[in-house]
């Protein structure tokens, strides 16, 4: 878009009104969701590299797959793949509620409360059961 | 809002009638420009993201201290290579979109073209090396 000439005898743009957010408001949990959403994006943005490891490693040969493999095995690849499952499970629950807001539905401060927490729960008890399933599978073996 | 009229020494009457809404409309993002795409494919990816996890759950969950040969087995199944390539395609579109929200949220000025740019590159960079890990796995290369 062409920008427009200044006009002589205008007057400077004062600078825009500023004010204090996020620091000065108790955090609700809707508030502290909308955040996560955002960090759980991130997460799951650089968290995908340990996907893309393994499936490269897989690809390239024994060797390569199986030092992914025993990093992943190991207790420190462990917690980050718990991290990586939760943040996913997160992430796609906070989506799906967005998806309701999107519908137009959902906004009544009761309503935005329990689906908040909704979201919460729900991704603890979807790794839960994951990691259940997994170990037990893994145990098995 | 005509501004023909706000300044001292112009004439009282405007040389238009024309407002500025008039003059600009159609000439933003819509106008060849991307318009809604990024918002639209947000959501679809997210969609498809979704059944992606239900297929990288189900791979994580058949795939738990799998060889080598097993994880080739596994896609050698050209089912499980398809929604393979389509979990790729899904999560890095989603990837690219959300970050670029972010870089062009947070970015300092100088810094944003740069940002977006890198992360073009590198969800692309992953989208096509994983795509083609799981074609060479396919191939039980």
């Amino acid at each position: 878009m062409a920008e427009t000439k200044p006009i002589a005898g205008a007057r400077p743009m004062a600078p825009k009104p500023m004010s204090p957010h996020l620091s000065i408001f108790r955090p609700y949990v809707n508030m502290v969701l909308s955040i996560m959403h955002r960090v759980t994006g991130v997460v799951n943005y650089w968290g995908s590299l340990l996907l893309t490891a393994w499936l490269i490693s897989a690809a390239m040969g024994e060797k390569p797959f199986n030092a992914v493999s025993a990093f992943i095995g190991s207790p420190i690849g462990l917690i980050i793949l718990v991290g990586f499952t939760w943040s996913v499970m997160h992430h796609m629950l906070g989506g799906i509620r967005h998806f309701i807001w999107d519908t137009g539905h959902g906004f009544s401060l009761p309503t935005v409360r329990a689906l908040s927490w909704v979201t919460l729960f729900g991704s603890v008890t979807l790794t839960g059961l994951i990691w259940f399933t997994a170990l037990s599978l893994w145990g098995n073996r | 809002m005509v501004h023909g009229a706000v300044f001292v020494g112009e004439p009282l009457m405007p040389t238009t009638y024309r407002t500025d809404l008039k003059k600009v409309r159609g000439l933003g993002s819509a106008m060849g420009g991307p318009g809604t795409d990024n918002f639209w494919m947000q959501r679809l990816t997210a969609v498809s993201n979704i059944f992606a996890a239900g297929f990288l759950v189900y791979a994580g969950l058949t795939l738990v201290g799998a060889s080598r040969a097993s994880v080739q087995l596994f896609f050698s199944n050209p089912l499980h290579a398809v929604l393979g390539l389509l979990l790729i395609i899904s999560v890095t579109f989603h990837m690219k979109l959300g970050m670029q929200v972010i870089a062009e949220e947070y970015a300092p000025h100088w810094l944003k073209v740069p940002c977006l740019f890198l992360n073009t590159f590198w969800t692309f960079s992953v989208a096509v090396a994983c795509t083609l890990a799981i074609i060479k796995l396919y191939l039980g290369m």
